[in-house]
C-alpha cells in the first residue's frame, strides 16, 4: 500500500491530545481527520483511538457520540494510544469503568512505593516480549509515558515496560493494538511505531 | 528503567524567549520555535514554557505559539503562566500542550488544582512553587515571582504547600529555588531533599544549574525525577549532549 492510499481517521474520544496525534501524522505527511461519523470511519484504512484524562470521561464521550458501539463493529487496523489503549480492555479500575472489551483483562492502578512515583511520567525503556511488525526496531528504545493506570502483561503484550512492576506497553491481538506510551511525543521511536502501524517505510 | 529528565525552561514574553537573573533584568534569547527545535534536536526530554508576563499582567496564555510548538516538536511540553480556570487550561491543552503548570493562581485559589485534576487527570497538572529561604530558616512560597514589582512573600511554608498541592491533585511538582536561580551556583540540594521526602509524585528541580555536577547532585542526593535549567542551555555553556554523556558516565540513567 502506498502512502497516498492510506486514510487515517482519529476516533473522537475528546482527549486533549487529539491535536498532537494529528500533528504526528502530519509530520509523516498524512492528514488524519478527527471523526465520529460512521461514513468517514468506514472509509478509513486505519483507525486511531487517542486519549488522555480519565477512563470514565473518555468512555462517556464514546457513549455520547455512538463510538462505543461503532468501534467494536469496525474491521480496520485499530491503534489505541494511552487512555485509548486502556479503553480497548474489558474494564478499568479507574472509576470502575466498563470499557470496549476488544481485549481481555482489566486495567489497574500502578502501585506507588518508595522510589516508584505515580503518575509514571517520563522516558522509559521498551522490552520486546513478542516480536511483531508493529514493534520492529523498538526493542530497548526509550519512549514517553504519562499515566497512573496500566494493563497487566499477558499473552497479547508485544512490549513491556517497568515502573515498580512490569506492565503492558504495546499490545496487539488481531487487528486491535495499543500503545500505553505517547508515540506523538516519543520522538523518532514514536514515529517508528506509527509508521509500523501504517505499514509504510520511513 | 525510568530515565531522569533534562528540561530546558523557556521563559516567554511578547512572543519571544527571554532570560532573567533572579527573575529580573530579562533579555531576549531567541524565537520560540527556533529554540524549541534546537533543544529537541539536542536531546531535551521535555520543554517547559513559562509565559512570565501572563500572571502578573492578569491575562491568559496566548495559544497561537502553543499550537505552533505542538505541531513542530515530537517531545512533550508543559505550558505555565496565567492559567486561572479549567476553561483557560482547556484552551492551552487543546492547542497541544501536554501539561499545564499553575503557580500563583493555585496559591490564591487552591481548589483550582482539584478542578484541573478532575477535568484533565492528575498527569496533566503540574504545580510550580517559587520558594525562598527566609531569615528564620524556613522556606516560604512567593507569588507573582515573575514580576519583581508585584512579587510577594506569603506566610505559607513551602513544604506545607507541596503537601496540599499533592492532596488536591498535582501530578508533578516543580520547585523553583529562587535563592539559587540564574546564578549557576548549583541547585539548592537541602531544599530539594526536604521536598523529596514529602513528595510522592514526580519532582522537578529548578534554579541554579551551572554545570553537569549540579545536575548529578540533584539526581543523586535529592532523588529528583527531572532537572530544569535555562541559562546554561540558552548561553551554550552546557550543551545537552555533553550533559547527558557526563550523567551517563556517572551511572545516572538518561535517555
Amino acid at each position: 500500500m502506498n502512502n497516498a492510499a492510506l486514510r487515517v481517521v482519529l476516533l473522537d474520544s475528546g482527549g486533549a491530545n487529539l491535536g498532537s496525534v494529528q500533528a504526528a501524522f502530519a509530520r509523516l505527511g498524512m492528514a488524519a481527520p478527527v471523526s465520529s461519523d460512521p461514513a468517514v470511519i468506514s472509509n478509513a484504512t486505519h483507525l486511531v483511538l487517542p486519549g488522555v484524562g480519565a477512563a470514565g470521561a473518555a468512555m462517556a464521550r464514546l457513549r455520547g457520540n455512538g463510538l462505543d458501539r461503532l468501534i467494536p463493529a469496525t474491521t480496520q487496523p485499530l491503534l489505541g494510544i494511552c487512555i485509548g489503549m486502556q479503553l480497548l480492555f474489558e474494564s478499568s479500575e479507574e472509576g470502575d469503568t466498563t470499557c470496549l472489551g476488544l481485549l481481555p483483562g482489566r486495567v489497574r492502578k500502578l502501585p506507588a512505593s518508595p522510589g516508584v512515583r505515580v503518575p509514571h511520567m517520563g522516558w522509559n525503556q521498551l522490552r520486546t516480549r513478542r516480536p511483531a511488525p508493529l514493534v520492529a526496531g523498538l526493542d530497548g528504545e526509550n519512549v514517553y509515558f504519562v499515566h497512573s493506570y496500566a494493563a497487566p502483561v499477558d499473552e497479547n503484550t508485544l512490549c513491556e515496560c517497568t515502573q515498580g512492576e512490569p506492565f503492558a506497553a504495546v499490545v496487539s491481538r488481531g487487528r486491535v493494538s495499543g500503545a500505553q506510551f505517547h508515540p506523538e511525543r516519543s520522538s523518532l521511536a514514536g514515529a517508528r511505531l506509527l509508521t509500523n502501524f501504517l505499514g509504510i517505510a520511513v | 528503567m525510568l530515565t531522569r529528565r533534562i528540561i530546558p525552561c523557556l521563559d516567554v514574553r511578547d512572543g519571544q524567549v527571554v532570560k532573567g537573573v533572579r527573575f529580573r533584568d530579562h533579555v531576549v534569547v531567541g524565537a520560540i520555535e527556533q529554540l524549541a527545535l534546537r533543544y529537541r534536536d539536542e536531546g531535551a526530554d521535555e520543554l517547559v514554557f513559562y509565559d512570565i508576563g501572563a500572571s502578573p499582567e492578569g491575562r491568559g496564555v496566548d495559544t497561537a505559539w502553543v499550537e505552533r510548538v505542538a505541531r513542530l516538536i515530537d517531545i512533550p511540553f508543559c505550558v505555565a503562566g496565567g492559567i486561572r480556570s479549567v476553561e483557560q487550561a482547556r484552551r492551552v491543552l487543546g492547542a497541544g500542550a501536554d501539561k499545564i503548570s499553575v503557580n500563583t493562581p493555585a496559591l490564591e485559589r487552591p481548589a483550582l488544582v482539584a478542578e484541573l485534576a478532575e477535568a484533565f487527570g492528575v498527569q496533566c497538572v503540574v504545580v510550580g512553587v517559587d520558594s525562598l529561604r527566609e531569615a528564620d530558616g524556613e522556606w516560604r512560597v512567593r507569588r507573582n515571582a515573575g514580576d519583581p514589582a508585584r512579587s510577594e512573600a506569603l506566610a505559607t511554608r513551602t513544604l506545607d504547600w507541596i503537601q496540599d498541592a499533592q492532596r488536591l491533585g498535582a501530578g508533578e511538582i516543580v520547585i523553583n529555588c529562587m535563592g539559587s536561580d540564574g546564578v549557576r551556583g548549583g541547585y539548592d540540594i537541602a531544599q530539594l531533599r526536604a521536598a523529596r521526602a514529602i513528595c510522592a509524585v514526580p519532582l522537578v528541580a529548578s534554579g541554579g544549574a551551572g554545570e553537569s555536577a549540579h545536575f548529578a547532585a540533584a539526581f543523586r542526593e535529592a532523588d529528583v525525577d527531572a532537572a530544569l535549567a535555562a541559562s546554561v542551555f540558552h548561553e551554550g555553556i552546557l550543551p545537552i549532549p555533553r550533559l547527558k554523556a557526563d550523567l551517563r558516565a556517572q551511572g545516572i540513567e538518561v535517555r
